[in-house]
């Protein structure tokens, strides 16, 4: 056993709100550096200059990328040889993140009670645990703002449902979360599984490299890759564009994750995320 | 205002009142009951944002605007006190754009997702009112240069419509939602 004593997880979750707040993820920028060269609609091009230079004024001012500085979402590998020792591993990552959010000036967006309101503070967050082999734990930290996630669906379909169902689905809803949700997205989707577990995915899936159209790296799964291909180049002929103001540009990446379901179902969870698809990843 | 055509840009320099939907539901919670508001809406301008918490040595933090659908049942009792303008990202609902034609204001987008870079073109904030709101109270800010472009113009007109009618495609089953 390996032992991990709390204070460090404590620190590696204040920088990780930091960092994922500031320093918008290098394949993100990357993504939208490549939109911008091919984007041609003068008003687009001015939007994706806005955005790329919003991401520096940010990195160098430490400044949030967004103000929306999200519902922190905490993906967390422990290793099966790790023992958390002086506190609680749970209790840590809060108050990490809480001291975070307040070092980096971030907002407080969490309201404690969700019927009454009121009271907003920077915690607690949410977190998703997965035990794995070896003695180190990996933290991911995706602060998800709401403008996105108030626009993503899940749906159940039937177990004979189409793939022309499936994406119809998932462009309606890009479609649906129009300009509202900060486009150009990028779209974490999750199939298979359960109802929950299919919504996880999908926002598991966001932690993944944005893999543009020319990307070399390849989902594993043939039939995914092409259906991440197809869904990229459907929902940037929507012509929802930057801001929703028309253009090529209306997605930057689709992530598909999926997992083995049941013989009755077939869920599809969509999950958008703006052009601001913030992470950052720490291994203790 | 009123000669301000849908999607047309411009740079604004003046006052802004922040504020979102708590701070809503109070204005309108307090019209109807007779209560004075703590701000005056007749030639106001408000702009849906909650910036995040005040860096030191900086006059405000990231502050860019919010989904402004959100804010569509609050609008029509702030429209017919005067509101002249809104500012936020997205589109408004019908009763809205029908409203903002009749009480002659204009509805202005910003750039979303780039509240680092709207906080420079902001030069001063004060607490107005809310404060137990955190982020969502109301702050008076002054811009200098702060880019808007007209979603929705005083006759009625929507830029979002608008790039449909120029005839960009868009699958035919979509159509209808990218409208409503």
């Amino acid at each position: 056993m390996r032992e991990i004593k709390v204070d460090k997880i404590r620190a590696a979750a204040a920088d990780l709100a930091k960092e994922a707040n500031f320093v918008l993820r290098k394949d993100v920028l990357g993504a939208l550096k490549s939109a911008l060269l091919k984007e041609g609609d003068q008003r687009s091009r001015k939007i994706l200059k806005a955005i790329i230079n919003n991401a520096e004024i940010a990195k160098k001012e430490k400044l949030a990328i967004c103000q929306d500085t999200g519902l922190p979402v905490v993906f967390g590998e422990i290793g099966q040889e790790a023992r958390v020792t002086g506190g609680s591993l749970a209790g840590a990552i809060h108050q990490g993140l809480a001291l975070g959010y307040a070092q980096g000036s971030l907002r407080r967006s969490i309201v404690k009670d969700p019927l009454s309101r009121g009271g907003s503070g920077f915690s607690p967050a949410i977190i998703h645990t997965e035990i794995v082999p070896g003695d180190k734990i990996k933290l991911s930290l995706l602060p998800k703002g709401f403008g996105c996630e108030n626009k993503s669906q899940i749906r159940m379909f039937k177990p004979t449902a189409s793939l022309e169902e499936i994406k119809r689905f998932i462009l309606e809803t890009v479609a649906k979360a129009g300009p509202d949700a900060c486009p150009p997205f990028v779209l974490g989707i999750g199939i298979g599984g359960t109802q929950d577990y299919a919504a996880y995915l999908a926002k598991k899936a966001l932690l993944n490299k944005v893999k543009s159209q020319k990307s070399k790296v390849k989902n594993t799964n043939q039939k995914i890759y092409k259906l991440e291909k197809e869904l990229l180049k459907e929902i940037n002929n929507l012509n929802i564009g930057p801001m929703g103001l028309g253009g090529k540009t209306t997605c930057l990446g689709v992530n598909i994750l999926s997992y083995p379901t049941h013989i009755a179902g077939l869920p599809v969870a969509v999950n958008i995320s703006c052009h601001a698809l913030r992470s950052a990843v720490k291994i203790i | 205002m009123r000669h301000l055509k849908a999607g047309e840009e411009i740079s604004y320099t003046g006052k802004l009142y922040t504020a979102r939907d708590q701070a809503h539901r109070r204005l309108v919670e307090a019209i109807h009951s007779g209560r004075k508001l703590p701000i005056d809406l007749k030639g106001g301008i408000i702009y849906y944002s909650g910036p995040t918490e005040t860096p030191k040595g900086k006059i405000i933090g990231s502050c860019g605007p919010t989904t402004s659908s959100r804010m569509d049942g609050f609008t029509l009792p702030l429209l017919k006190l005067g509101l002249s303008a809104m500012i936020g990202k997205g589109n408004r609902s019908p009763d809205v754009i029908a409203a903002i034609r009749k009480y002659q204001a204009v509805y202005f987008v910003t750039y979303s997702g780039c509240g680092a870079l709207l906080a420079r073109q902001i030069k001063k904030k004060t607490l107005v009112a809310y404060l137990d709101l955190g982020p969502e109270a109301i702050y008076e800010l002054e811009v200098k240069d702060f880019p808007l472009i007209v979603a929705v113009d005083s006759q009625g007109n929507s830029v979002y419509k608008q790039f449909k009618e120029k005839g960009l495609e868009c699958p035919d089953q979509m159509e209808e939602i990218m409208i409503n």
